[in-house]
């Protein structure tokens, strides 16, 4: 069963992450008071760019053809670190925590190579800015699950997750709504959500992610697309790991209550989207070590 | 008061070509120099030739304390002194007048093509550019800054998002704009000299499509200028009509403003209902003429459709439930503190620098500079009906996109009162003749600013020239001064708060 299981979650994620997508952009079209596209609308537009062909310019190397696999390698690798819930990840060990950080961070830096091998001005401008950004919302994660591992005593994903039941949050809630917060801003920086970035704008200039990828066309567009979601599903897992305490021992009601978590995180950035503009690039820094410093709490919190 | 040197022209009343001041170069210079310093500012500043082939500038000047218009001219040979080293705002009327005629402003300090086409004498180029040759838009020296750590970014002519052409090189260093370069002229369709040998059957058609989202601002400025020529009366049911036209487009135009300026800074609601609402204004202009741009609506003599008392029932009982729709959408703006963090202090320009470059419209009166045509020059029925100027003081987004919300009010309640006393009587009289000789002014404030269109009779009674300018042709340079030192990622935002034309601006 607990082979199953394992075998399950990192499956749910690779079917599961585009609909968050369709959710987000459905409770975004409800707020604007339009009827939006179909939830599934994501799996439509992978499945388009797959079809698609391939432009690629002259003055690119095999960096830029290589980004997108990349990038999809380090998450499905992600994905198999990830507990959904209190489940246990497919593979867990040690430190995985520091491998699931540094997976990220991988991915980010083939991201950014690819956006320089392209030699654009603009691409340029969205690495630096991707770099400046996520080089501080890496401390506010690793304090965040650093709190959680000093909390748990593991140092395993898998073990700190399963140890974050409601026994946790009656003795360490506050500790833990300042690592979830902490959690909740990284996730939407890495995603290029609102309010750091505004994954729907035209506006090259204002862009961060979307900028950098403006040169891939077709499937590896599609690659890019597929693994954003799946990044989009990994932090949303952590996040959701933390706030949501279902810890039953059932794994039908554990898996469904997570299920249904996922579903209500991505109303609530739909929320967050429709009723706030984005920071000026120049502040999103304070943003960022804001969640640095709810991080740093958190730690001195169970410290204690 | 009058100005010397010059002679006092009013808003749509003919001159004669005789009056008009002609002075020595030096003279017009000096005297224009003097006016601006002196707060006037520079409407309009083109050169015209005569049938013999001699080249006379003109100038009109604008004083907007006073309510006043001057005109002054001479006559210039190949080459004059340049204005722009001392009257920054002449610097792209000379350019201009240099692409357009090879007479060259001696050390104007960046005199480069405005337009990219070729001159209208043959054989001769400002540039010495050979007859023949090819000229591709924007290609041309930019102004560069150089060194290790200042990167340069190329934006446009091709836009990621549905806008016209237009060509934008900043000079960064890091987020930082030091500098920025509009070029334009990718729309250059040559409407000016089209219009000369006119008033024909096509030149309507051209002032419908100058600025597609200006048809009512610049056909009614073309009609009034005809109308003066002619000394054709048009009814006060007429005029009440073009005006209620002329706020309904900045109404939408000022309503699909604000909605874009929300969704430059991603938020939503007011950027998805301010986009609908902008249609619904659309559509209200539609019921008046049946085209959402009132193209066909307003002609020399008066309007073609007339507004019959179901009708301006329906279009009342529209407004109001849109007027109510537009007030929720906009009152969110300024109650969103993530917006406000946004709009303030970006972009910003000072009252000296708008003065400097003879800035008009929403950016000028974002700098609490008090003008607008409808009050200082007042035309049709503005002369009955005044509408106060909306201003703020601090000039930056916010105070543009401020403005503009101000005059959506203004508006509202001008259309409502309009439209609820209609004066009775025709809408239509049949056209005259334009006298020959003369010179006619006539200002009108489209929702960009100042309107002004120029033209000259010939002793036919033909236009022997006609210049257009829209206020984006002033305004573009005033974005260029307000990216100076502010985040790159700044830029669309800036750049939708001023909301210039480019086909405007290009002709």
């Amino acid at each position: 069963m607990e082979a199953v299981v394992k075998f399950l979650n990192p499956l749910l994620g690779l079917f599961m992450a585009p609909l968050l997508l369709g959710v987000i952009s459905r409770t975004k079209a409800v707020f604007a008071g339009r009827n939006g596209q179909p939830i599934l609308q994501p799996y439509h537009d992978l499945w388009k760019l797959l079809r698609k062909g391939v432009v690629y310019s002259r003055c690119t190397s095999w960096i830029f053809r290589a980004g997108p696999l990349v990038g999809l390698a380090a998450a499905v690798a992600a994905l198999l670190l990830v507990p959904f819930g209190g489940q246990p990840a497919a593979i867990s060990f040690e430190g995985d925590l520091l491998v699931f950080a540094y997976l990220l961070g991988l991915w980010r830096f083939f991201t950014v190579l690819m956006a320089l091998d392209t030699a654009s001005s603009f691409e340029g401008m969205g690495a630096s800015r991707e770099v400046i950004f996520s080089a501080l919302a890496e401390p506010a994660l690793l304090i965040g699950l650093a709190t959680a591992a000093k909390f748990t005593g593991h140092v395993s994903l898998s073990q700190i997750f399963a140890g974050l039941n409601t026994d946790a949050w009656l003795t360490a809630g506050p500790a833990l709504l300042l690592t979830g917060t902490a959690i909740l801003i990284v996730f939407l920086a890495e995603n290029s959500r609102i309010p750091i970035d505004d994954p729907n704008t035209h506006l090259e200039l204002t862009m961060i992610h979307e900028v950098m990828i403006l040169d891939h066309s077709g499937p590896d567009l599609g690659c890019i697309l597929y693994a954003a979601a799946l990044k989009l599903w990994l932090l949303g897992m952590l996040f959701i790991g933390i706030m949501v305490p279902c810890r039953s021992g059932n794994v039908l009601l554990d898996g469904a209550v997570t299920m249904l978590s996922m579903l209500g995180l991505a109303v609530l950035v739909g929320i967050i989207e429709s009723s706030m503009a984005r920071l000026r690039l120049l502040h999103v820094p304070v943003f960022l070590i804001g969640a640095i410093a709810l991080s740093v709490l958190a730690l001195m919190l169970v410290m204690r | 008061m009058p100005l010397a040197n010059t002679i006092t022209i009013f808003n749509c009343r003919p001159l004669e070509i005789g009056q008009i001041p002609v002075l020595d170069i030096a003279v017009f210079r000096n005297t224009i120099i003097d006016a601006v310093a002196n707060g006037q500012r520079i409407a309009a500043l083109f050169a015209a030739p005569t049938h013999d082939q001699r080249f006379f500038l003109y100038a009109l000047l604008a004083d907007d304390n006073a309510g006043e218009l001057y005109v002054l001219s001479a006559e210039t040979a190949d080459t004059y002194p340049a204005l722009t080293p001392d009257c920054p705002q002449a610097h792209l009327f000379e350019r201009e007048i240099a692409e357009q005629w090879a007479i060259k402003p001696l050390s104007h300090p960046w005199l480069k093509p405005v337009r990219f086409h070729p001159g209208y004498r043959p054989g001769r180029d400002a540039w010495n550019r050979k007859a023949g040759e090819s000229i591709l838009p924007c290609v041309t020296d930019f102004y560069t800054v150089v060194g290790e750590e200042i990167h340069e970014v190329a934006v446009g002519p091709v836009h990621a998002g549905i806008i016209e052409p237009g060509h934008f090189r900043f000079q960064c260093h890091g987020e930082n704009v030091l500098h920025l370069e509009i070029s334009l002229g990718y729309q250059h369709r040559g409407v000016e000299r089209a219009v000369c040998g006119g008033p024909n059957k096509r030149t309507l058609p051209y002032m419908q499509t100058l600025a597609g989202d200006t048809t009512i601002g610049h056909t009614t400025a073309y009609s009034h200028l005809v109308e003066s020529l002619g000394q054709t009366p048009t009814s006060p049911r007429a005029e009440s009509l073009r005006g209620i036209a002329l706020e309904l487009e900045r109404l939408a135009n000022h309503t699909g403003g604000l909605g874009a300026l929300a969704g430059d800074i991603g938020y939503l609601p007011t950027a998805s209902f301010c986009g609908r609402i902008r249609g619904d204004f659309l559509n209200l202009t539609a019921l008046l003429c049946g085209n959402r741009f009132g193209r066909g609506l307003i002609q020399p003599g008066g309007v073609r459709f007339d507004v019959t008392s179901p009708l301006s029932i329906t279009f009342l009982d529209r407004f109001y439930r849109f007027q109510k729709d537009v007030t929720v959408a906009v009152e969110l703006l300024w109650n969103t503190p993530s917006v406000l963090a946004r709009f303030e202090e970006a972009g910003a320009l000072t009252p000296q620098i708008c003065r400097e470059l003879g800035l008009v419209g929403v950016p000028a009166r974002a700098c609490g500079l008090e003008m607008d045509c409808r009050y200082n020059f007042p035309a049709g029925v503005y002369r009955f009906s005044h509408i106060p100027v909306s201003t703020w003081h601090s000039g930056d987004v916010f105070a543009r996109a401020y403005v503009r919300w101000l005059e959506i009010q203004k508006s509202i309640a001008f259309i409502i009162d309009q439209m609820n006393m209609l004066p009775e009587g025709p809408v239509i009289t049949a056209t005259k003749p334009l006298i020959p000789n003369r010179l006619c002014v006539s200002l009108v404030e489209g929702w960009r600013g100042e309107i002004c269109h120029i033209g000259i009779t010939d002793s036919q009674g033909i236009f022997r020239h006609y210049k257009i300018v829209d206020p984006s042709f002033h305004n573009w340079t005033g974005l260029a001064m307000a990216l100076r030192n502010q985040q790159i990622s700044d830029f669309p935002l800036c750049n939708k708060s001023f909301d210039l034309s480019y086909c405007g601006h290009d002709l």
